[in-house]
């Protein structure tokens, strides 16, 4: 296994759909330069773009941090949002606190945390209420 | 080693080397070496972007020259329903249809009429449970070869069936060789293209061996000729067989409009496309049945090898879209075309981003990559040839460039110079130097 990791960080801004999504669009690119199977870098692109999204919706934006090597991508988002007061709920599919603003934009379907954990190897939540949430998201290479 | 054959070219002549082309194309294969803009064959998808920004028009498209139909005994031409919307004076299609025979061709077989049937077996097989929606067209040939270079994990969701220009082509050698006698070896097929990328799909085809169609020749080339025999034309047969649907896969959406079901998405403009994909990788669009995807803007009518301006040509093609509404050809019957549809062979992914073959030594290059973009100036002025400036980084981890070939990186590296000289200037050699004796005396 190689030692060599490399690292990459992006900020999230607030409120802004259409900018989102850019840093997993920038790290898709990177994985495919690596020659990254096409299935694994689907699994983090949609998994790092949720994230991304839920930063958005819930947080005012945050960081995305990307660790790529010793055999798997580890993606970091982090915000200084309000929290997730119960986690198991948030995790059930359809579940949502998105405000109908959201809503009618087609996103806060209640799938995104469900989804990363559909395309995440290994997915660690860490939240407190009126701190903020750290997601890490892990896909073995 | 199967080379790669591109209808897109360079005219060296034209070229300027500047930066219009490597700024706008798709896939970043476009550099300019030398001062002149240099196509990488593996990236690129032909899908004539540059043809059209050229300003000096020096991207061209390889296309059959029109004394090509002579090497056939039996001429046929076969054309795309774009070229309807090319003439101001024409007065139907029939009347256009006829021009042809006037020209030189014995046959005229409406790539329209194909396109019809192909909508209905695209209806049948959107039927089917097992297939992986929502369905991509495969109608842009340039589309189908953009998601083999970018998007790998959409290649299932092709809609795997015959372009209507092929099956245009065999239908019209059947016909020719069951009703008329005449040898397949002496037809030739002639389809009549408004772009780069269906040229290249018949000369190298990734659906299967060997295209059916013997030739194309571009509506630019072809254009005055039929201009002028549209005037010609005096009594006209009735050529036309295709309808109203048929004819609207000219336009963005036609082929979507024909598969009667709302839930569709048509978007033309590859970066356009290109937005679109992103989107379908990131699993967004899971609740659309069908994606029509078409590289240039407004569809086969905004073809770069057309002649018309998009706009009047929309306009002109609706007249003829809305004439064949009401004529209603009779109800077309396709159970006489027992044709099997489906592509021979699979088109795979070409990871042309990657590095190296090698894991460790593309995470070294991308490393590298990565602290070299970081020190350039991020202006993506393309003054180095590179369509920007990561695309330079990239480069260089290649091998195929240097860090110099970025003038602001050069231009520091000549200021630096120029301290450096001027501190060796400064210095006096101890024989010579009747400055201060004391001083020197100290340092030493």
């Amino acid at each position: 296994m190689s030692n060599s990791i490399i690292r990459q960080s992006y900020v999230i801004p607030a409120d802004d759909f259409s900018l989102a999504g850019e840093a997993s669009s920038c790290v898709k690119k990177m994985l495919n330069q690596l020659g990254v199977p096409p299935q694994t870098v689907k699994k983090v692109a949609i998994a790092m773009y949720e994230a991304e999204i839920n930063a958005v919706i819930h947080a005012g934006g945050g960081t995305a941090d990307v660790e790529i090597g010793g055999g798997k991508i580890i993606v970091t988002i982090s915000d200084e949002g309000p929290g997730i007061p119960d986690l198991e709920l948030a995790m059930q599919e359809g579940y949502s606190t998105a405000p109908d603003s959201i809503r009618e934009m087609g996103f806060g379907a209640g799938m995104g945390l469900p989804n990363i954990k559909r395309y995440a190897d290994k997915l660690d939540i860490k939240t407190e209420v009126g701190k903020g949430t750290i997601v890490e998201i892990t896909v073995f290479l | 080693m199967k080379g790669y054959f591109h209808s897109v070219t360079l005219d060296e002549e034209k070229c300027k080397g500047c930066t219009n082309c490597i700024k706008r194309c798709p896939t970043e294969a476009i550099r300019v070496r030398k001062g002149k803009a240099r196509i990488i064959a593996e990236r690129c998808i032909d899908c004539g972007e540059c043809i059209r920004v050229c300003p000096y028009h020096a991207k061209k498209a390889i296309t059959d020259p029109f004394e090509n139909i002579y090497n056939y005994k039996f001429k046929v031409a076969i054309p795309a329903p774009t070229l309807y919307g090319q003439f101001k004076y024409m007065r139907s299609v029939n009347h256009l249809l006829n021009a042809f025979k006037l020209i030189g061709f014995d046959h005229v077989y409406e790539v329209a009429r194909a396109a019809e049937i192909i909508s209905n077996a695209t209806k049948e097989l959107m039927k089917k449970k097992d297939i992986q929606k929502p369905l991509i067209s495969s109608a842009c040939p340039a589309v189908v070869r953009l998601i083999q270079v970018r998007f790998p994990n959409l290649i299932d969701n092709i809609l795997k069936l015959e372009s209507p220009m092929e099956l245009a082509a065999k239908i019209v050698k059947d016909e020719l060789e069951k009703e008329k006698n005449i040898p397949r070896e002496d037809i030739g097929v002639f389809f009549i293209t408004p772009c780069a990328a269906k040229v290249t799909s018949i000369k190298a085809p990734y659906e299967s061996e060997k295209s059916c169609v013997d030739g194309a020749i571009s509506i630019k080339d072809i254009y005055l000729k039929l201009f002028s025999a549209l005037g010609e034309v005096k009594q006209e047969e009735d050529l036309v067989k295709a309808g109203f649907t048929g004819i609207r896969w000219a336009n963005s959406g036609g082929e979507s409009l024909a598969l009667g079901t709302e839930n569709f998405l048509a978007v033309d403009g590859i970066h356009n496309v290109i937005s679109i994909l992103e989107e379908l990788e990131n699993d967004k669009l899971e609740d659309v049945d069908f994606i029509e995807t078409l590289a240039c803007q407004g569809g086969c009518l905004g073809g770069p090898l057309t002649v018309e301006n998009l706009y009047v040509a929309k306009t002109r093609i609706k007249k003829f879209i809305d004439m064949a509404k009401q004529n209603v050809v009779q109800e077309n019957s396709d159970n006489i075309y027992d044709y099997d549809l489906l592509w021979k062979r699979n088109v795979e992914y070409k990871p042309i981003l990657k590095l190296d073959e090698d894991f460790e030594i593309a995470m070294k290059k991308l490393e590298t990559l990565e602290s070299i973009n970081e020190n350039l100036p991020g202006l993506d002025c393309g003054a180095c040839g590179a369509p920007n400036c990561r695309a330079l980084a990239e480069d260089i981890v290649r091998g195929n460039a240097n860090e110099t070939d970025c003038i602001f990186k050069l231009r520091e590296k000549v200021r630096d110079l120029t301290v450096q000289m001027m501190e060796i200037e400064s210095v006096m050699p101890p024989v010579m130097d009747k400055s201060d004796t004391n001083k020197k005396e100290k340092n030493d």
